[in-house]
């Protein structure tokens, strides 16, 4: 360890009455000090948050009283995304079935946002997470556009109309994708 | 003759190199550490790609529970102080200067406006213990938009997050959401993780 003064202890050589104390070792323990040190180093490590919690960034249009100034666009261009229980996601194009049902992830709905996409510049995708949904699966499906450059789309409640659109196309194709 | 003295001294090290990296690190540590504000409830945070940072300051934070119960919380005492006096004009409920000012420094809090002076009372440590119902947000009785009013009087540079638990129910959010936007605050910011790798 550290070099420690020693006191009286190491002792046969000491002559007569000489007073030595000059020779004495002017060198400090700091092995307390140390010990602090790295106690204290260690509480900070250990409490230090390094990664800052990350956010996304939300814009929601305000609501709109007059009908006139609500924007009409053709079903042709519309994506349904509907967040069901789950982590299952019904999409559909328009405002008919077929419904498909897929999940999320990269085989799940980014695959069909990258198609249609591709297939319909225009598109405008529909977000209606469900009452059941959960918070996670909205914040994926935000993820998911910012992903896939998905530059139009809005969050919109889901209705009662959606629900006979997912129960009757329910039965027409259960195939699910992957 | 050719004998080897042996060394009385026990070998030496000179610590004074590592003594100061070490308190060159703890100064490091100290000087940039923020502790974490205690939160009143554990929410944990789903995870995205996005990596806008969340501002430090001027920021007010809804969180919500994975039960669905919905808690407040803003940074600056003075706003708070400031904010609590005006809400509790509104709601009627006097709150005296040490209720103002033991919630100048409180953190995060779901407790509805009539039980606040009484949450107010016990003693930090106390309140650990209690169970907090969480701001009530139905369309009746929506005490968190008055929050969210009253604290953007205060600090017009608000910035509002939600940070919701990846477990909770859509339809609190929606309805926080929609408290929101009621309010016309229209940008807002999500709390979330930062995601490692895109996910299978």
């Amino acid at each position: 360890m550290a070099e420690v003064s020693q006191g009286g202890g190491g002792g046969g050589k000491k002559g007569g009455g000489k007073v030595r104390a000059k020779k004495a070792s002017t060198k400090i323990d700091m092995t307390p000090m140390v010990d602090l040190a790295f106690l204290l180093l260690t509480f900070f490590i250990l409490t230090t948050t390094f990664n800052k919690p990350k956010t996304m960034e939300v814009n929601m249009p305000d609501k709109v009283v007059d009908e006139k100034e609500q924007t009409k666009i053709n079903e042709k261009d519309i994506l349904n995304l509907v967040l069901a229980e789950n982590n299952k996601i019904h999409w559909w194009i328009g405002l008919t079935p077929p419904v498909t049902t897929t999940g999320y992830g990269k085989d799940g709905v980014r695959k069909v946002l990258l198609e249609q996409n591709r297939a319909n510049p225009k598109l405008m995708v529909l977000i209606k997470p469900e009452d059941k949904s959960k918070y996670e699966n909205m914040v994926d499906i935000l993820d998911e556009m910012d992903i896939t450059a998905t530059k139009r789309f809005a969050i919109v409640d889901y209705t009662p109309d959606d629900k006979t659109i997912i129960s009757g196309g329910a039965e027409t194709t259960t195939e699910t994708e992957n | 003759m050719g004998k080897v003295k042996v060394h009385r001294t026990p070998p030496s090290l000179d610590m004074t190199p590592m003594v100061d990296l070490a308190f060159l690190l703890v100064t490091f540590f100290m000087l940039t550490t923020t502790f974490a504000p205690e939160e009143p409830v554990v929410v944990d945070i789903p995870k995205s790609e996005s990596e806008i940072i969340l501002p430090d300051k001027d920021r007010m934070i809804i969180s919500v529970a994975n039960d669905g119960r919905v808690f407040f919380d803003m940074d600056n005492k003075l706003h708070r102080k400031e904010m609590l006096l005006q809400i509790g004009e509104k709601y009627g409920v006097n709150f005296t200067n040490d209720q103002a000012n033991s919630f100048a420094i409180l953190s995060g809090f779901g407790i509805p406006v009539r039980s606040l002076p009484q949450y107010l009372d016990y003693h930090p440590d106390e309140r650990k213990g209690i169970q907090q119902p969480g701001i009530p947000v139905d369309s009746l009785n929506n005490e968190l938009a008055d929050w969210i009013v009253y604290a953007r009087m205060n600090n017009p540079r608000l910035r509002v997050a939600i940070k919701g638990d990846r477990g909770t129910n859509y339809d609190v959010i929606k309805k926080v959401v929609e408290t929101l936007i009621d309010r016309k605050v229209l940008r807002f910011n999500l709390i979330t993780g930062l995601e490692q790798e895109s996910k299978l």
